[in-house]
């Protein structure tokens, strides 16, 4: 968790925050209810382009509603879309040549041979892909001449990807490409979106899964019963959960609360059995060392707070993630 | 003709049919793999063309068929089961070859990412659509062509009368299957569907019973089912001319009505 934590703020570190200036991606208040179902209840956001922008949230949360809405595949209720500054309505022709779009659970003709699936899709675009090359990046340029049924599952995902791919777009919506893969096919697939996103394709990744949208998006909308709960970059919004760092240590004997609360880092300090757990800010861990070592006080078995998204999810939405889905890592 | 039934569904106002950008090469991409899966998934071309010739062929070599019906013009049996033979055709194509990828490409979800590309899911009906077409054209043309060359039936007496007749036959039945997948949720509920019409309309049709044969009162009724009123047009072509008014209105108002109701009907998702 620590390397995954300093590979995003390395990569973060590399990415300076985007200026919104030009959005690849805007939506504003767009409102969108089944019935008396309100699945998506004002939400806006923009995605700069070039960026790796997540919808999280649970399973019906709305942001399969909110990506369906952008692309044109469902009317909202209200709000504005505009990707690329097109409407995905009135310019739903010229919008559906630079949007390519994965959806969930979309399947296609169990005796078409990948070749064949792309050749077609190919021909749909003024501006296609090399073919040959998308499927050298996918990893697929052996599997040409086999039927999609013959296809495993990672396979499957990554024609899918393909087809988003193939009329050269240039915002890629990806919906749910991971769920069903196993760890590795999973970490192909990160791979590979990173890889997309450096050819400078903007990408709107939908997805439940913590660890995804941690590793791989610049920033993540966190979207829970149809509205935005928090907007923010992957670790800032795991910072803005715990209220800030936290250690947590074993004293070696017994020390007074002053010592630490008096640090102007320290906001909090608390038991945990044997544990002390001390939150707060800036050089939180130098200052609660050199602290405790002031006082004679050693600390043991100290560990850097590992919380993150999963975290800022529970702590944001009020409600536990099901983490079958974490627990492959 | 079949195709006004299908562009008619094509025209409904969708977002994106209307402004479709899709270069138009690629609805020949589209057919073609369409026609890849015919051939791979042979249980239409078994049921749509290799059935109905078999039993032609069959029928043929049954010497009881060279017996001559009063009823029918001086023709033989087996002359009255050339056109019911064209219907089983037909039928299978228009009943269960045409409904059971569209649904299945619904179910699958090739529909809803279709309509994420500039091309318009309408195209893939109408691909659909020639590829079925173009099938029962094989069929037809094998049928007339084995019934004349090797079992001595004579030449059509109008031409004309039979392209109009099984136009207007086609675009019935096809709309008619449209509608069953219009209806129907699953590929395996277009299956029971399809054969539980397909059989009642092929016993109108004089599959079991030539329509030479039939009482009064089944005629009637036969009439005024798609199958019968095919053998009816079709037959006259045949063997008298140009067939009547009667039984082209009543493929033509199957065209229009089932047509109508399909496209009414017709979910994409």
């Amino acid at each position: 968790m620590d390397v995954l934590e300093n590979g995003t703020a390395g990569r973060q570190d590399a990415r300076p925050e985007q200026v919104v200036t030009q959005p690849a991606v805007e939506i504003a208040h767009l409102r969108k209810t089944y019935g008396p179902l309100v699945a998506v209840d004002d939400v806006s956001f923009s995605v700069a382009e070039g960026e790796i922008f997540g919808l999280l949230g649970p399973n019906g949360a709305g942001k399969t509603t909110t990506a369906e809405c952008a692309i044109g595949l469902r009317t909202p209720d209200a709000g504005r879309i505009r990707l690329m500054g097109l409407d995905p309505h009135a310019d739903a022709a010229r919008l559906h040549e630079i949007v390519g779009v994965q959806l969930q659970a979309s399947a296609l003709p169990p005796k078409l041979r990948v070749g064949e699936i792309l050749d077609m899709y190919r021909s749909f675009y003024r501006h296609p892909a090399d073919v040959g090359e998308l499927i050298e990046v996918l990893g697929l340029a052996a599997k040409r001449k086999d039927f999609y049924k013959s296809l495993s599952g990672g396979q499957r995902q990554r024609l899918s990807v393909a087809l988003a791919l193939v009329g050269q777009p240039k915002i890629a919506v990806l919906d749910e490409m991971t769920t069903g893969l196993d760890p590795q096919a999973r970490r192909d697939a990160w791979a590979l979106i990173e890889g997309i996103r450096d050819r400078g394709v903007t990408i709107v990744l939908v997805t439940h899964f913590m660890e995804e949208a941690e590793r791989l998006c610049d920033r993540v909308a966190l979207i829970d019963h149809g509205r935005v709960v928090a907007l923010d970059t992957p670790a800032g919004l795991a910072t803005r959960a715990r209220g800030g760092k936290s250690v947590r240590f074993a004293p070696s004997v017994p020390f007074e609360d002053g010592l630490l609360t008096a640090l102007p880092e320290v906001t909090r300090v608390e038991y945990e059995g044997q544990h002390v757990v001390v939150t707060g800010t800036g050089e939180l861990v130098n200052a609660v060392i050199l602290a405790l070592a002031s006082a004679g006080v050693t600390a043991r078995d100290v560990q850097l707070d590992s919380s993150n998204l999963e975290d800022a999810f529970v702590k944001l939405t009020g409600r536990q993630h099901d983490k079958v889905e974490g627990a492959t890592s | 003709m079949s195709t006004l039934a299908l562009g008619t569904v094509g025209r409904r106002p969708r977002l994106g049919a209307i402004t479709g950008t899709a270069p138009r090469a690629a609805f020949g991409q589209i057919v073609r793999n369409e026609a890849r899966l015919a051939l791979r998934r042979p249980i239409g071309l078994i049921g749509g063309v290799g059935l109905p010739v078999a039993l032609l062929v069959i029928f043929g070599e049954v010497p009881a068929f060279k017996q001559v019906l009063p009823s029918f013009g001086g023709g033989d049996i087996f002359d009255a089961y050339v056109p019911v033979l064209m219907c089983f055709g037909l039928a299978m194509l228009a009943l269960l070859g045409l409904p059971i990828p569209l649904v299945a490409y619904r179910e699958l979800g090739v529909l809803r990412r279709l309509s994420t590309t500039p091309v318009p899911r309408s195209w893939l009906l109408a691909a659909q659509g020639v590829v079925q077409l173009g099938t029962a054209v094989i069929t037809v043309a094998a049928i007339i062509v084995i019934s004349m060359t090797a079992f001595g039936v004579p030449a059509p007496k109008s031409p004309g009368g039979l392209v109009v007749s099984l136009l207007l036959a086609t675009a019935g039945l096809f709309a008619i299957g449209l509608l069953i997948a219009a209806v129907a949720r699953t590929a395996t509920a277009v299956n029971v569907i399809g054969r539980v019409t397909f059989f009642p309309l092929m016993f109108f049709a004089g599959l079991w019973l030539p329509r030479a044969l039939m009482p009064g009162a089944l005629l009637d009724i036969s009439n005024y089912t798609p199958l019968g009123a095919m053998v009816q047009a079709v037959q006259a072509s045949m063997k008298t001319g140009f067939p009547p008014t009667a039984p082209l209105l009543v493929l033509a108002a199957y065209a229009v009505v089932f047509g109508y109701l399909a496209r009414r009907f017709f979910r994409w998702e």
